[in-house]
Formats: structure tokens, sequence, C-alpha cells
């Protein structure tokens, strides 16, 4: 089976948030970057998985600059057999999409997985999105997936519960927790990720359907109140006629 | 012409009307489409919140996005849709992406405010520690509004339901079972949740959270290190890598609040914690905090509640 993994880069979980520029861009100073959690934890392991009991090939894709490089040999010592870089600034979801469907396109891919969402735009946006450019089905927060010859088997979420459902390959899935552990890469798969090829690939033209224009920080909050542990009694008359919720 | 989907499986939700509201503060004209089985009375309520006309196809379950995004593109054209508001939910999350491609229309996911003056829609980023202002620049725009965002609002009387059918084409995706638990609120749409973390020591310990919940009526959640031992399911864990909630209370108890678990809490609009450590990060986040064991404040908790419960009644 050959599988595509889409992989974007997020700044590590315990990066401060900041903005330059008159709130118009990321600050960058400091952040460290990482696999998107989602795409490392979830797709990729899972692809890894898959391609461990039947067999077949693990393809990361992703789209950005050189400097991103070392995210993707990070995704290759966990195990990737190779990896594409499509070199553009990923402007947008839409963007992104289009640029990774066309690669998908013509390359003949059994399986196309991201992660649910990445953790700094946390749009949900690009799996589906290279779904409908293709023309292929797409399973959505998928927790298991199973497959069998050319049928996929799923456990996704759905309000208020889980469903189990089938389809034909091929196919794109976003993966949500549940579907794989995340695995350390060890010293031979960092020694490995080295020398498998990296083919860097140039954009299509697409036009900007979006733009992020600026960013605001969230009001800060005010002082918490503290309550005597003893008086319940308080707390309760505080949310009920001073916070209003209950 | 504005275009609303929602999903109307199973009734007419909060985040349904929420959506419907939010269409109509864009314009005057809003046409609802929709699939599944409520009836034509139940969908007719519909223009109370804004709708001039509902239409739905019955045919289609709502399962396949694919399927689905035929619909809608369907209605869209025929109807003269300039912008298509979706809910920020599991289909709106699967559906919204492909219409945005199928009608070369930009989305902006996960919007939490109507338009700003200079036409910019607001959505949080960086898992809710910040907020971006996106633009869209094609001719027509797709809008799916983080639930919880507006309160649905009452402007109009009941509204014509059209039928029809086929527009969706066939469905890809084969559902084989259904699980889901009887009773319980779904985490996404709660107003109010009560969650706790491993300051309660042991799954056998989660009684009184549940108490609490049920007397108000609340959703469970939970911290990520008390979901990956395995103590509560997979599906209650909030925070960065789990589910992202804004209901307007969240009551925390022996949670710590790294920085990951605020993630996903942070737009609650009223925290309170329940904490031994006094030191503990989440007091920081909270509007209300309590320095005290979980296992003596809870109980006398749930006491005031029920007291006061009873009071209101």
């Amino acid at each position: 089976m050959k599988i595509l993994v889409c992989i974007s880069k997020s700044p590590d979980t315990t990066s401060k948030v900041a903005f330059t520029d008159g709130n118009t861009k990321f600050d960058e100073n400091g952040v460290q970057y990482i696999v998107n959690p989602y795409d490392e934890w979830y797709a990729l392991v899972r692809a890894l998985e898959i391609k461990e009991a039947g067999g077949g090939q693990v393809t990361i894709v992703t789209v950005g600059a050189a400097a991103d490089e070392a995210v993707i040999r990070k995704a290759l010592a966990i195990g990737a057999d190779e990896a594409v870089r499509i070199d553009a600034d990923p402007k947008d979801a839409y963007f992104t999409a289009i640029q990774i469907a066309e690669y998908a396109k013509s390359n003949g891919f059994d399986l196309i997985l991201t992660g649910k969402e990445t953790i700094n735009y946390n749009g949900s946006q690009v799996g589906g999105m290279i779904a409908e450019a293709l023309d292929l089905p797409f399973i959505s927060l998928a927790e298991k997936l199973d497959v069998n010859g050319s049928s996929l088997t799923l456990e996704r979420e759905i309000a208020g519960g889980v469903q189990v459902v089938e389809v034909a390959t091929p196919a794109v899935v976003s993966c949500a927790k549940g579907m794989a552990e995340q695995r350390i890469p060890n010293m031979r798969g960092i020694m490995a990720a080295r020398t498998k090829p990296l083919t860097v690939v140039a954009p299509v033209a697409v036009e900007d359907l979006t733009s992020y224009v600026s960013y605001t920080m969230p009001n800060a909050k005010s002082a918490v109140k503290m309550i005597n542990p003893e008086n319940m009694d308080e707390l309760v008359e505080l949310l009920h006629n001073e916070a209003k919720v209950i | 012409m504005i275009l609303v989907y929602i999903n109307s499986t199973n009734g007419l939700s909060k985040s349904a009307l929420e959506t419907v509201t939010y269409g109509k503060k864009l314009g005057a004209d809003v046409t609802v489409v929709t699939n599944g089985g409520a009836n034509a009375d139940l969908l007719s309520t519909l223009g109370e919140y804004g709708a001039s006309k509902v239409i739905v196809d019955r045919s289609v379950d709502g399962e396949d996005a694919q399927q689905l995004t035929r619909l809608i593109a369907s209605v869209a054209q025929t109807v003269g849709a300039t912008t298509v508001v979706f809910s920020h939910d599991l289909i709106g999350k699967a559906v919204a992406p492909r219409l945005s491609v199928r009608l070369k229309a930009g989305l902006v996911a996960g919007a939490i405010s109507t338009p700003e003056a200079d036409g910019t829609i607001k959505v949080n980023v960086f898992s809710g520690k910040a907020m971006g202002a996106v633009k869209v620049n094609s001719a027509s725009r797709i809008i799916s509004l983080l639930p919880n965002s507006i309160q649905p609002e009452k402007t109009g009387a009941e509204c014509s339901v059209e039928e029809t059918s086929g527009q969706g084409g066939a469905a890809a995706i084969k559902v084989i079972s259904t699980k889901k638990p009887e009773g319980e609120i779904p985490l996404p749409e709660a107003e109010l949740v009560v969650s706790a973390g491993r300051g309660l020591k042991g799954p056998e310990n989660w009684g009184m959270i549940e108490d609490m919940a049920k007397l108000l009526g609340a959703a469970t959640a939970c911290s990520r290190p008390v979901a990956d031992i395995g103590w509560r399911p997979h599906h209650e864990h909030v925070g960065q890598t789990g589910v992202a909630i804004r209901p307007n209370l969240y009551i925390a108890v022996g949670i710590s609040g790294a920085i990951q678990h605020l993630a996903g809490v942070n737009g609650s609009k009223v925290i309170v914690v329940i904490n031994t450590d006094p030191e503990a990060p989440f007091f920081k986040a909270a509007d209300y905090g309590i320095v005290g064991d979980a296992f003596e404040v809870v109980p006398r908790l749930n006491e005031a509640i029920k007291k006061f419960k009873a009071a209101q009644h």
C-alpha cells in the first residue's frame, strides 16, 4: 500500500505566543519547531504500522521552506521511507491543500493521511480540501484505521459517540487520538534519516482565497477570587448572581 | 444570499440555532439547507431564528462528507449563495473545507464573531492563546462558526419547508455500527463542564464528579494524563491534543493547569479551580479558586448545589 502522510511544522507546545510587525506576523524568536503532534503521533505512526504489517511505502509531504528540513528529517527518523518538500510558503489551508493534491495526483497513493488539525492554526481544513481536490472520500477524526485489501475500516468520532465505517481506497483520512502511540526515533533511525531521499518540488500557481490580516492576544484575566473551602454556598451564590452561569 | 447548513438528524441543537442566528446577522435573506429526518413542523421553527426558507433532503444521512458537499454545493448554486455558514463541529470540519475547494470560496474556519467593520472575521489561533483576523479574498465565502460563540436569537416567525432529493448523489462511506452512550451530554456542545485530573488519585473516585455533573446538568471531562492511563475515556480529554471546549462554566478538580491543558479550555467564560496546591498554575487562569482537598470540597460543593437547586424550584 502506498501511503502519503501530510506533515506540518508547528511551534513546540510550550512556546510563548507573541507577534511582531504591528501584530501581523508570528514572532519566531526563540521558537522551537516540531512536527505537528497530530501529524506525527497519529498519522505518521499509524502509516508505519500499516506498512510494517502489510508492506508498502510511506512518503511524507510538507509545504515549506528549506529551513523546515530539520522537521522533515525528524519524521524520516521515525521511519518514513522518503520525503517530499513543496517549496513554498504555506499561505493558507487552500494553498497548502492544492499543492499536496497536485503532487498526489501524479503519484497514485492508496491512502492519504493528515493529523486532525495543526496546533497553531487549528483549522482542520487541509484533509477535507485535499479530498475534494482529488474527488476522494474523506473520513475525518478517525480514532482507528484498519486495512483489509482495498477496503478501510475506521472508527471515527461522531457527536456524542463513535461510529465504525467502511470505505474503499483510495481515500483521505484525518487522524485523531487513539489511532497510534507516539514513537521516539532511535539512533539508527536518526542516522538513516540523513540519507533517505528528500525531493524538492516546485509549487503550482494557486489563488489566495484567504489571508491573516492581524493577530491579537486575548484580554488578560482579572485576578482570581479565592473562596474559603469551608464555604461552598458562597461559590454557588457567586456562580449564580455574579458570574450568572448557573 | 446567505445559505446556512445545519444537521437536524437528532433534532435542532443549540449550535444549529446559533448558526441560523449568525446567518441572519450577515444578511436579510437566509436559506437553511439540512438533511436527515427532522419533521417539517420542527424545521419550520427555524424561521423564528431568521430563516426565510428551509430546504431538506431526507435521502442524505450526513455520514458521507462528499455526498453532503455535493448537496450543499448544488443548493448554493440554485439559491445563488454568496456566503455559506456551518457550525465548526464534526460535520462542519469535514464538509466546509470540501465545499471551499468545490466553490473556490475562502473558508474562515472556527469564527468566533460576526465580521468586523473592515470585513475580517476573528478566529482562535495557537490553540486559543491568540486570535487572528481573517480576510476572504474570493467572491464568495464560507464561514464555520465555533459553537457557543453567539446566543440564538428569535427574530421572526415560522417559515416554509421545501423537500428535495437526489442532489447529493451516492454515498461512498458505509456505516457499520454507531455507538452513542445514553444520557451523556456531548462535550463540545456542553454549556457546563465538570473536569478532573490526577488529583483524584484513581478512577474509582469519579463518582462525586459524576454526581456534580448530574446536579448541574453538565458534561464530564478530564485531563490528558487521566485519559492516557485509562482512568477515563479518550473522548473526555480536553486540552491542546484533545477536545477544545468553550463552555460557560468549567470546573477543574485536581488539575494543575499545564499550558497544554489551558489551551483546550481557555475559551471558557468562567473557570473554577479546586486544587490542594496553592501554587498550581491553573489558579492564574481561574475566575474562582478554592485551595483544598477535593475529597472534602467536592462533596461540600455538591451539597451546596443541591440546596441551591431545591431553592430554585
